[in-house]
């Protein structure tokens, strides 16, 4: 495991600027994971590390070397990619070993067994190593996916999207184990994700990526509740953020120049009975949890409230605002 | 009520249509089946049973036509017939009915093999020439790709055989007329625009996530070809090698212009049959009776890779 520092780094694709003076410290043992829209620019961020592209400025050092003239074979990464993942000819032991048998590397025939029983332990497949890895489902493609790049040992694991293409309870289990296995190995991780939850969950450090430019980048907890921009505060926090003018609740607190006032649900307190100056327009019923849709004014707000709330459709409501977030005119945090 | 399901289903086609699509393609395959049954029954007849009319369906099978594929003969004496000894096979015998006896091996066996080799040679070159090319064009920013793949199509534009004095004269220039070496280019050449075409739609529909896995797995471009693009193009390479191999193998009129002797491939030499000792149709038919089983066992041979789908991948879309 290693360092790996970019900085600087442009990429574009003909008139398309794809990444843009992106500087990134991925720690030793670190999983940091990017987080942003398609076409932010987080594959290209992880090909400019594999070697897959040529940046068009700027230094990327994996553990102290700058690799700008290293092929892919000799970065020493790891890459799971989103789809197309395992290598249809091969069986699954044969996918696992395939990165072992390289010319590159010249391993034993014992010790490329014993790491691929190993890692196939550890991706808890190995009860299917001699199948062909077209007849797997696909939560077990991906594990063998991941396996191909755990059974390396790499300076670091790129990863990219690898959950996207599984069903909701699958990403949910696989996630868990991803990050269980990252935290045993002491893994370096860059993991590319457009899912809020996979990102607060396996992520060390979260990166906020917005064309091409890296917003903004901490801890899980710094970026969802100190967001640096309205599209950082966008990104986390299930319903969205409310992002509404600044005068359309009473709030005294503003600090001049505020323009929009982002408001999560923690941010709003809903009163029954005293003044009412919002509606609520529909209820929508999620078992735990209520999603309320409320008007005030021309102004639409969603927020989660207790199912037990007595609130129907067409209810008046009182709604203040308690601590929430100030951005100015240019869309930035104001304090 | 599944049958009225059935009777309404989107996919699943009806009895009665099954049935109909049934017999055009029996009907379609008799048809085409005809003649290569004719002459596999001709090249059994004796020369008598050949031309006589009304055609015999029913006959004497004889491997008379074979014998004389492969032998000349003269015509001696019955007296100098009787003379010699016992007839050491059964072509001997057949022959020496005739008032013949076996002077030495034909042409043909040279011919065929001549066939053979500039068949299966020009099929080589042009479709690992092809699969090289297309996989250039298919994932390389290749400068003006749009126009040489234009370009290289452009040669089929016309009948090769359009270039045919041309190529005639150049061929006597650089002293490859009758040469195995010559054909062999020649076939590559008129085969290689097709396989790079039908390779590069293969090859396009290899996800290249699959190369870029194996140059980070430590091989490098040409490795990873070989070991990870090369196995999945496995049903376009065979189905393109068969098209090359069906050209190279039939091709006539190049045969008969540019080879006369050392190199003159089955083709034109079938023909020439006819002329050596009257009109040999059992000769003639068993010439092209063996002509067609190398094509015929190669297309078994590949029928596998032919029918397997084009992506058979572990792709989850």
């Amino acid at each position: 495991m290693a360092e790996v520092i970019l900085k600087g780094i442009s990429k574009s694709f003909g008139e398309t600027r794809a990444v843009s003076n992106l500087d990134l410290i991925i720690a030793d043992g670190e999983c940091v994971v990017l987080l942003g829209p398609t076409g932010a620019g987080k594959t290209t961020t992880l090909r400019l590390i594999a070697g897959l592209e040529r940046a068009d400025s700027g230094r990327i050092t994996i553990g102290g070397y700058d690799v700008a003239q290293e092929a892919p074979a000799g970065r020493d990464v790891a890459f799971v990619f989103q789809q197309y993942s395992l290598y249809p000819h091969l069986s699954v032991y044969e996918n696992l070993a395939f990165p072992l048998r390289s010319p590159a590397r010249r391993l034993g025939k014992d010790e490329i067994d014993r790491r691929v029983r190993d890692v196939a332990r550890m991706v808890r497949i190995d009860h299917k190593l001699e199948n062909r890895s077209t007849r797997l489902s696909g939560g077990e493609m991906q594990r063998v996916a991941i396996g191909r790049a755990l059974v390396r040992r790499p300076s670091i694991f790129l990863m990219d999207e690898p959950l996207s293409s599984l069903d909701a309870k699958l990403r949910a289990e696989l996630r868990l184990e991803l990050k269980r296995i990252q935290k045993e190995l002491g893994a370096t991780l860059l993991y590319v994700t457009h899912d809020q939850i996979e990102a607060m969950t396996m992520a060390d450090r979260i990166g906020i990526l917005a064309e091409g430019r890296l917003v903004q980048i901490g801890t899980p907890r710094d970026i969802y509740s100190n967001p640096a921009n309205t599209h950082v505060a966008a990104r986390l926090g299930q319903p969205h953020i409310n992002l509404i003018p600044v005068d359309v609740l009473p709030d005294g607190r503003a600090p001049a120049g505020t323009r929009t006032v982002g408001a999560r649900t923690e941010h709003l307190e809903i009163s029954l009975g005293g003044n009412a100056n919002a509606q609520i327009d529909w209820v929508e019923h999620l078992g735990d949890q209520n999603h309320l849709h409320i008007r005030v004014g021309d102004c639409k707000l969603i927020t989660l409230a207790n199912p037990y709330l007595p609130v129907k459709p067409g209810d008046k409501i009182g709604l203040a605002l308690k601590n929430p977030l100030y951005f100015g005119a240019d869309g930035n945090r104001m304090y | 009520m599944s049958s009225v399901n059935s009777a309404h289903s989107v996919v699943e086609p009806g009895a009665m249509s099954k049935r109909i699509a049934a017999s055009i393609v029996i009907a379609y395959a008799v048809i085409t089946m005809i003649p290569l049954v004719w002459i596999f029954m001709t090249s059994f007849k004796s020369p008598p049973d050949s031309i006589s009319y009304p055609p015999k369906i029913m006959f004497q099978p004889t491997l008379e036509g074979y014998c004389n594929l492969f032998t000349t003969r003269t015509r001696q004496t019955s007296e100098y017939i009787a003379s010699l000894g016992t007839p050491t096979s059964t072509c001997d015998e057949t022959t020496r009915s005739r008032n013949m006896v076996i002077a030495g091996p034909s042409n043909y066996w040279p011919r065929f093999k001549n066939s053979l080799l500039i068949a299966f040679g020009s099929t080589f070159l042009a479709v690992s020439l092809g699969t090289l090319a297309a996989y250039g064009f298919s994932r390389f920013r290749v400068p003006l790709a749009d126009d040489l793949l234009f370009f290289i199509l452009s040669t089929r534009m016309m009948p090769p055989i359009a270039v045919a004095i041309p190529i005639y004269l150049m061929y006597r220039q650089l002293g490859l007329s009758d040469t195995a070496l010559g054909m062999i280019l020649l076939y590559t050449a008129v085969n290689v625009s097709l396989a790079v075409w039908l390779l590069k739609g293969f090859i396009d529909e290899i996800p290249r996530e699959y190369e870029e896995a194996a140059m980070i797995d430590g091989y490098t471009r040409m490795q990873a070809f070989f070991k990870v693009v090369l196995p999945q193009a496995t049903t376009g390479i065979a189905a393109t090698a068969i098209f090359c191999l069906i050209f190279a193998w039939n091709e006539y009129a190049f045969a008969v212009l540019l080879t006369s002797g050392e190199a003159q491939t089955a083709p034109p030499f079938i023909p020439t049959i006819i002329g050596e000792g009257g009109q040999d149709w059992p000769a003639v038919a068993a010439a092209t009776t063996i002509f067609l089983v190398p094509i015929l066992v190669f297309t078994i041979l590949l029928r596998k890779q032919l029918l397997r789908g084009i992506t058979f991948g572990a792709v989850r879309k």
